[in-house]
């Protein structure tokens, strides 16, 4: 059944008419994706070839059954495009946009999560099941289906694995893009419970980063109730603290955030910390392989 | 964006907080200017964005102007943990009866804002956090609640904030958390915050941290930055909107995405090489964007080889090669590039590298033979 980007998905694209917007509404139509609507304020009864456009998502739920928002807005409009998107009902939201501010992403998380509406990103790729949906900017092209759930706080950097992976003949069930903002809607915790509740899954990567410390709190939730075996990768071993690597989340503070504190939480908790993508892709082959 | 000391004061003083009377000084003439203006006991203090400098010798009580221009002679020019002094805050001298430290920070882990006050000031936090735990008192704020009067109350109690300090105090958290909040901060830090002899209450420093990706609401911040103090690649890199970290060693790297450019620097790292620095090229392939980012990354004198590293995605490997080529003739190469191109497209996009035959180009298939070649040319150069 995959997880977030599913045969049931009834997407709606905010931002639609947007040269990003349009070019990635059409790529994952084209991949199968049932994009029922785009929104953009005051472009109601426009189409961006044959799906049709409306002024506000709440229409676009009401006239056209959406139950997903892929926001692919400006940053200065993203926080409130995604509470327009949990205040008209959709039950996902997957928001790309890159550079909204973090004291805004504090209040969106605060009124999302009690209202149990599911949030993935923002600053993130999106979620590809291969063979089944694509909601994003992730090139499906390099990945295949399989029983890998595959989580990361990069892009590129899942592209590599999955790639490799591929390369080796093995495929994924859901690649999940959590982000690299400071402040995301779906932590390693959250994606970790949805692939272990997903009958396609049976193993999990999971790709980090510095900054934060979402990997050693997911290390607690591995050996608590994660049946599924996990293989890692952390990048950032040679990053300096105090700055930003590229990513606004990626930021070692003081001593805290360190990719070798992350890889130390791992391991004590029986996690195989690959020491580079090759490295990772083939420890998850050697256990594909073994099982 | 990390704010001088005279910078968060500027930004505590708008919010109605008590700070010493200050003057900025770039040269010791200004610093005796402002000594004279200021009159009697100042303080001469180094303005550079690290920790430490009362340990560096970057901060002088001095009695007079003579004093102060003496100081001024001896911090301008101080290297603190390699940042240059380059200013100076010479503040108006005042009489401390006691030191406490209060912070607020933004808790990525809970996704609250962290309150944090002790009794212990003028001290490293760390320290204090490590050593003396239980007199470091820490409490959440509900963003959608925002800093109420009992949040103050709650954390002062379990400081040990003295009964008659707390309307002082409480007065003292709400403002400063006016500011963390209104400026979209990820860091307010006063340490010290002191009572005066006269039972004034003051910020004795300030450590303020702006939200990058909310600067466009705080032009009056942004205007702050301090572009002569930042590393010329750095500067030549935020001006083309491209990531730039520098690092200290001579392979230059550069690549698509945040994350697959960390890996690359770490690999090559692993591999027995020193990584000059980090510059994420982002998306997109072209000839523009790829010759801004090799002339930052070769205008670095340490670099001697570069890894350039795609994993091609939606921007193809065959467009990335084209770019690639192109970035070559419109800008002199004066150090190997190792190229690796995985991912869509890249077979045709080797084969047009491997066309064009580029004596400045080593084409790799994999990331860490590419990693393993550019450590390779790098010390054959050096």
């Amino acid at each position: 059944m995959a997880v977030i980007a599913t045969k049931d998905t009834r997407l709606v694209v905010q931002g639609i008419t947007g040269r990003e917007g349009t070019f990635h509404a059409l790529r994952n139509r084209d991949y199968g994706t049932n994009v029922v609507a785009g929104v953009t304020p005051g472009r109601a009864g426009q189409d961006v070839e044959g799906i049709p456009v409306f002024d506000a998502v709440v229409d676009a739920v009401e006239q056209q059954g959406a139950n997903t928002a892929l926001v692919i807005v400006p940053p200065r409009f993203a926080a409130e495009a995604i509470l327009e998107a949990a205040e008209a009902g959709v039950a996902q939201i997957i928001c790309i946009t890159e550079g909204i501010p973090a004291h805004d992403m504090l209040e969106v998380y605060h009124y999302i999560r009690p209202r149990g509406i599911h949030l993935l990103g923002p600053n993130c790729p999106g979620a590809l099941s291969p063979g089944i949906a694509n909601i994003g900017i992730i090139p499906a092209e390099v990945f295949k289906p399989g029983p890998i759930g595959l989580m990361s706080r990069s892009g590129t950097l899942t592209y590599q694995i999955g790639g490799e992976l591929a390369a080796k003949g093995l495929g994924n069930s859901t690649i999940i893009g959590l982000g690299g903002d400071p402040v995301i809607g779906t932590s390693f915790i959250d994606a970790l419970d949805l692939f272990q509740a997903d009958d396609e899954t049976e193993f999990i990567v999971m790709v980090g980063e510095i900054g934060g410390n979402e990997e050693e709190k997911a290390a607690e939730v591995i050996a608590e109730r994660i049946t599924k075996p996990v293989v890692a990768y952390i990048a950032g071993f040679e990053a300096p603290p105090g700055k930003t690597m590229g990513h606004a989340g990626a930021i070692i503070s003081g001593s805290a955030g360190t990719a070798a504190a992350k890889q130390e939480a791992l391991e004590a908790k029986g996690v195989r910390v690959g020491t580079n993508p090759t490295e990772a892709a083939q420890i998850m082959a050697d256990l594909v392989g073994n099982r | 964006m990390d704010l001088y000391e005279h910078q968060g004061k500027e930004l505590f003083a708008k919010a109605g907080i008590a700070v010493a009377e200050g003057r900025i000084a770039f040269t010791v003439a200004e610093a005796r200017a402002a000594a004279e203006e200021l009159g009697g006991t100042v303080v001469v203090k180094s303005q550079v964005l690290v920790g430490g400098r009362g340990k560096a010798g970057g901060v002088k009580v001095v009695k007079d102007a003579d004093a102060a221009e003496a100081a001024a002679e001896a911090i301008l020019g101080l290297d603190i943990k390699g940042h240059i002094t380059r200013r100076l805050l010479i503040e108006r001298g005042v009489a401390i009866a006691k030191e406490y430290y209060v912070s607020i920070t933004f808790d990525r882990s809970a996704k609250m804002p962290l309150l944090m006050l002790t009794t212990m000031g003028g001290m490293d936090v760390e320290d204090v956090a490590e050593n003396h735990p239980d007199m470091l008192a820490r409490l959440h704020v509900d963003p959608a609640l925002g800093f109420r009067g009992f949040h103050g109350v709650q954390l002062m109690a379990a400081a040990g904030i003295p009964v008659d300090e707390r309307k002082a105090v409480g007065a003292m958290l709400a403002q400063l958390y006016g500011v963390f909040e209104a400026e979209d901060a990820m860091l307010v830090e006063v340490n010290p915050l002191v009572f005066l002899d006269d039972g004034t209450l003051l910020a004795a420093d300030a450590k303020v941290t702006i939200d990058d990706n909310a600067l466009y609401r705080h032009p009056d911040v942004e205007a702050m930055r301090d572009l002569a103090a930042m590393d010329p690649q750095e500067q030549a890199a935020r001006e083309s909107h491209l990531a730039y970290v520098k690092l200290d060693g001579d392979v230059g790297i550069l690549g698509n995405g945040a994350g697959l450019v960390m890996s690359t620097v770490d690999v090559i790292a692993q591999a027995g090489g020193r990584p000059a620095n980090f510059l994420d090229v982002g998306g997109g392939a072209s000839a523009e964007k790829i010759t801004t980012a090799l002339e930052i990354v070769l205008s670095n004198d340490k670099v001697n080889s570069v890894l350039f590293n795609i994993f091609g995605g939606i921007t193809r490997c065959d467009e990335v090669a084209k770019g690639l080529l192109g970035a070559l003739e419109a800008t002199e190469i004066r150090a190997p590039i190792v190229v690796r191109l995985d991912g869509t497209n890249a077979e045709q996009g080797r084969a047009l590298l491997t066309e064009a035959a580029r004596p400045e180009i080593t084409v790799e298939k994999t990331m860490l033979e590419a990693a393993a070649t550019a450590v390779r040319l790098a010390k054959e150069a050096s």
